[in-house]
């Protein structure tokens, strides 16, 4: 399995830079890209077909002895990192197959497959590593190929400042990871994660581990407050990219922050609430930004952060399930977090492509500029409403399936006897659920509706036509996957037993009962409520049958000539919510109203939300830190001599301190 | 067998339904001394709607067909998932109660996706009240439920109304009461929207459906009768003070405790004005500080007898 991973991180790397010698060639894009897809779905059928024989025990390492200053590289499998393989390899079948005809009139640039290569094999990396230093390795490849992914149209002013900051936040979060795996490392001598694993860290230590680990781990997954890249970053990179990015890149931070909980082993209370609460507080926020923004792969992004919400709260649920011993509601946190890692790589994939191929084929994303276009797309169109309603956590489809499981573990957690305070956490999780779910069918109405329902709001839009054949395959690809896990959830439980167990520390499978009974009433009753509208439909379709259906304007009250104008927008949809959460939300109206009798010009409402996270917490953040960081700024003066002597003096204290105090 | 059990109460939700309206209707006419229009007058709308053709605007595209199945589709199934008397109780597991109110939210997705496919100012901005509203009526709800299932140790709501074990009866009006009031915004009633009024400026729900006819607007009809009924069964569940009856006693208790609420629906329609706006949300606000002091005394274990 290891073998099979290893020569897929090389072929990647090797077709990465065979891309390059390609760049001439007039099938660049089909040829990268298309071999990519290829050897990703060969690895991805390979890993499904031999998943069941990987337990939790990490009994695939293999050290590889190279002579490196750190000793040797070992790289290993266990059930953790295989399943958040899954979602990477089905990501980049799609997102290659995709990317392939993505680019119509500008040219990315010679190394953009190698990029995306790079990217690919840096995250697959990461999850095969099992030493400090080559994770680290890993991790700065996978950080840098996408930072140069994101700048790919940099001529944009635009672009290059999203990709600035996310290049300062990807390395303030390496900063952080170097310090956690320094941390790892001193007490028990090495980078190996085995060692890791069985060290004994104090409690203070493992608390720092912790927070650190966070802090590293969270700039990568995006959730407030660490998410300010996101919305910045996605809109400017290509679709594909953005869709591998939101999709499974983001994941690598919760992996991290699994695999750093794993390695200090007893897990405390503390950890499981600031989960919770942190989970809560991205859920809610990251969909009332979403609401209030009206360019479409903006608006994903913030919803990537709701998303880690619901994952981070279900890893609070979890943790809090093992430390107060309840296996039940520990494994419905893991299982239900896992699952929704897997099930929101592929809907917000399938969400990016899809906004992808609108801005491909109408040249712009922003949502209040579109309209009708199922008609012209209606692939697309369709495939989006498909994880649409995965997203917003509907039935029928796989969103619902994993916020179903975290919502038994925290309804369990809360009815338990266990004390108030664990009562209202897993309440606060349920309620939080409740009210992500509920604004979250209002964003996604508002995008499904206003971009590809009613009528075009600008002429430009009669012309539009599907996008081409490669680019529907892979979304199709990720629909049918979505559509599988909703319908049938109890197929999937089998490859969640063993990280959940793995997670929870718990070897028995028993613990997995709870989540096998749930899937499995789901299954049942999702069915039965499917052939019920089957039923329906049915039934309508033979009471039209026998009746004339007619065409007629829209009823505008007696007005018979509506056009595009008269329709709602997204500012308008959206006005409700975003006037009543003012307090939370930087919200921005411009008015233009007249107070003539007859106005003579348009009148016009447009609002926007600015995050003032970003805005006034970090940018202000920054400022103090660059004013106090001033204060040194006289050590860099520039001057080469200077430098050499800054270095003759370490060497100098170097000496004196070997000679002197080590001794 | 259980599939069967499991479908006999869509199947009476499918019967009943209708006569909650006109119940309630009833109820009004009353209160304004008028005659009013019969009982049975839905069943009478639907039986019409149903043999008639439907008009299609030319702006809509096959969304706007899928909807109202889905709709009914998803409402029906739901009204399943919730057992009518307690020997039907069949499938249940923990969290059960989502799947009820997640089907209920796909019914809404549709709905509110119907209405903008139709391209009209109305029809959008009645489908952006009914999100904001369900928005902020979905957590009370849930805190409501988690109320009930706590003071009851259950995580199986439908566990619960086979439990015939004493209440404690703060709790149940503290967890139904906002109940009440959920049920009143979802089902688009007075003080929150007027299912009778023709200014579509103020309409939510009504004003969604402006441009169906025929089945079409028969399915949506329908829909939100059954939608009405769920949510009437559920509070009649969670206050029914005995359970251990005899099967036909019980029936006839439940359908009796469900036209009494219709009652008091249409004794709350006629003693209120339909609400500004903007004052809906601090209604809201109210039932959520009711079900969250509901559900604080219930985790709190304050209150025990």
């Amino acid at each position: 399995m290891i073998n099979t991973l290893l020569i897929y991180i090389s072929i990647t790397v090797i077709i990465g830079i065979l891309s390059i010698l390609l760049f001439r060639n007039k099938r660049f894009h089909y040829i990268s890209a298309s071999l990519l897809s290829l050897s990703s779905f060969i690895t991805l059928v390979y890993s499904l077909y031999h998943y069941s024989s990987i337990n939790h025990l990490d009994i695939l390492s293999k050290p590889f002895s190279w002579s490196f200053p750190f000793g040797e590289f070992t790289v290993g499998l266990d059930a953790l990192s295989l399943f958040f393989m899954i979602p990477l390899l089905i990501l980049v079948v799609a997102c290659s197959l995709y990317g392939a005809q993505y680019f119509r009139d500008h040219h990315p640039g010679i190394l953009h497959w190698f990029n995306y290569a790079m990217l690919i094999s840096g995250m697959a990396m990461v999850l095969c590593a099992r030493n400090g230093i080559l994770f680290i390795v890993a991790w700065e490849i996978m950080s840098f190929a996408s930072f140069l992914l994101v700048i790919t149209d940099s001529e944009k002013e635009s672009v290059r400042r999203a990709g600035w900051i996310y290049f300062i936040t990807a390395h303030i979060g390496t900063a952080f990871l170097l310090v956690t795996f320094l941390m790892l490392a001193a007490p028990v001598h090495s980078f190996e994660f085995s060692a890791f694993a069985n060290g004994h860290y104090s409690p203070l230590q493992s608390n720092l581990i912790f927070v650190f680990a966070l802090i590293a781990f969270g700039m990568k997954a995006g959730f407030i407050p660490f998410h300010i890249w996101l919305p910045l970053a996605h809109p400017a990179a290509p679709s594909h990219v953005s869709a591998v990015m939101s999709g499974i890149m983001i994941k690598m931070g919760i992996y991290g922050i699994l695999r750093s909980i794993l390695f200090i082993g007893s897990y405390q209370a503390w950890w499981g609430m600031l989960f919770i609460i942190m989970g809560s507080i991205s859920g809610i926020l990251g969909v009332l930004f979403a609401i209030g923004q009206h360019d479409i792969k903006r608006l994903l992004a913030y919803h990537s952060v709701e998303n880690i919400g619901i994952i981070v709260s279900g890893i609070g649920v979890g943790i809090l399930g093992v430390v107060y011993h309840y296996p039940v509601i520990a494994a419905l946190g893991f299982a239900g977090a896992l699952l929704h890692v897997l099930n929101h790589s592929l809907f917000k994939a399938l969400l990016f492509l899809g906004a992808g191929a609108v801005i491909r084929q109408t040249g712009t994303g922003r949502i209040d500029a579109l309209g009708g276009l199922i008609k012209k797309m209606p692939w697309t169109a369709y495939l989006f409403l498909i994880a649409a309603v995965a997203i917003s956590g509907l039935p029928f489809l796989n969103g619902f399936i994993s916020e179903m499981f975290i919502y038994g573990g925290a309804i369990t957690g809360t009815v338990g006897d266990s004390g108030t305070l664990f009562s209202a956490m897993n309440a606060i999780v349920v309620i939080s659920f409740a009210a992500i779910g509920g604004l979250a069918v209002a964003c996604f109405t508002k995008v499904f509706g206003i971009v590809f329902l009613g009528t075009g709001r600008d002429k430009t839009l009669n012309s539009i036509k599907e996008v081409p054949g490669f680019m529907t395959s892979g979304m199709i690809f990720l629909g049918i996957f979505i559509v599988f896990i909703g319908m049938c959830s109890f197929a999937i439980v089998p490859f969640l037993t063993s990280p959940v167990t793995q997670l929870t520390g718990n070897d028995t499978t028993t613990i997995m009962e709870p989540i096998i009974l749930i899937s499995k009433n789901l299954t049942i009753l999702l069915g039965i409520s499917l052939g019920i509208i089957l039923l329906v439909m049915i039934v309508r379709f033979l009471l039209l049958k026998r009746h004339v259906v007619y065409n007629a304007e829209t009823w505008g009250c007696g007005y018979t000539k509506p056009d595009e104008s008269m329709q709602y927008t997204a500012s308008s949809f959206a006005e409700p919510i975003t006037d009543t959460f003012k307090t939370v939300l930087d919200m921005h109206k411009d008015e233009k109203f007249s107070n003539k009798i007859l106005p003579g010009e348009k009148w016009s409402f447009k609002s926007h939300v600015n995050d003032w996270i970003l805005n006034n917490i970090c940018i202000a953040f920054i400022k103090h830190a660059d004013k106090f960081l001033g204060l040194f700024r006289w050590i860099q003066c520039g001057k080469a001599g200077v430098y050499v002597l800054y270095i003759v003096a370490t060497l100098l204290a170097l000496i004196i301190w070997m000679f002197f105090i080590w001794k | 067998m259980e599939i069967i059990k499991f479908l006999i109460t869509p199947f009476v939700a499918l019967l009943t339904a209708p006569l909650l309206f006109g119940i309630i209707n009833k109820t009004k006419a009353f209160f304004a001394g008028r005659k009013g229009a019969p009982v049975l007058q839905l069943y009478f709308d639907l039986y019409r709607l149903f043999h008639k053709s439907s008009v299609i605007s030319k702006t809509t595209s096959g969304i706007f067909k899928f909807a109202p199945v889905i709709v009914f589709g998803s409402t029906l199934a739901a009204s399943a998932m919730i057992p009518f008397i307690s020997t039907l109780t069949c499938f249940h597991f923990t969290a059960d109660f989502i799947l009820l109110f997640y089907l209920l939210g796909m019914a809404r997705f549709f709905l509110i996706l119907s209405a903008m496919d139709t391209g009209s100012a109305f029809e959008g901005m009645g489908a952006s009240r009914e999100a904001f509203f369900s928005a902020l009526t979905e957590p009370i709800v849930f805190v409501s439920i988690l109320t009930i299932l706590h003071s009851n140790h259950s995580t199986s709501l439908f566990a619960v109304f086979t439990l015939c074990g004493d209440k404690n009866w703060i709790i149940i009006l503290l967890a139904s009461l906002p109940l009440f009031v959920a049920m009143l915004t979802e089902n688009a009633r007075i003080p929150f929207d007027d299912p009778n009024t023709h200014l579509e400026l103020t309409m939510i729900h009504e004003v969604m459906i402006l441009d169906n006819s025929g089945v079409d607007l028969a399915l949506f009809e329908y829909a939100s009768s059954l939608k009405l009924w769920i949510f009437n069964l559920l509070i009649v569940k969670i206050i029914m003070p005995f359970n251990n009856l005899g099967t036909l006693t019980e029936i006839i208790t439940t359908l009796l405790f469900m036209f009494i609420i219709c009652i008091v629906i249409g004794i709350t329609e006629s003693v209120m004005a339909r609400s500004r706006l903007i004052k809906i949300p601090q209604l809201l606000y109210s039932a959520a500080v009711i079900a969250g002091l509901g559900f604080f005394l219930s985790i709190s274990n304050v209150i025990k007898w």
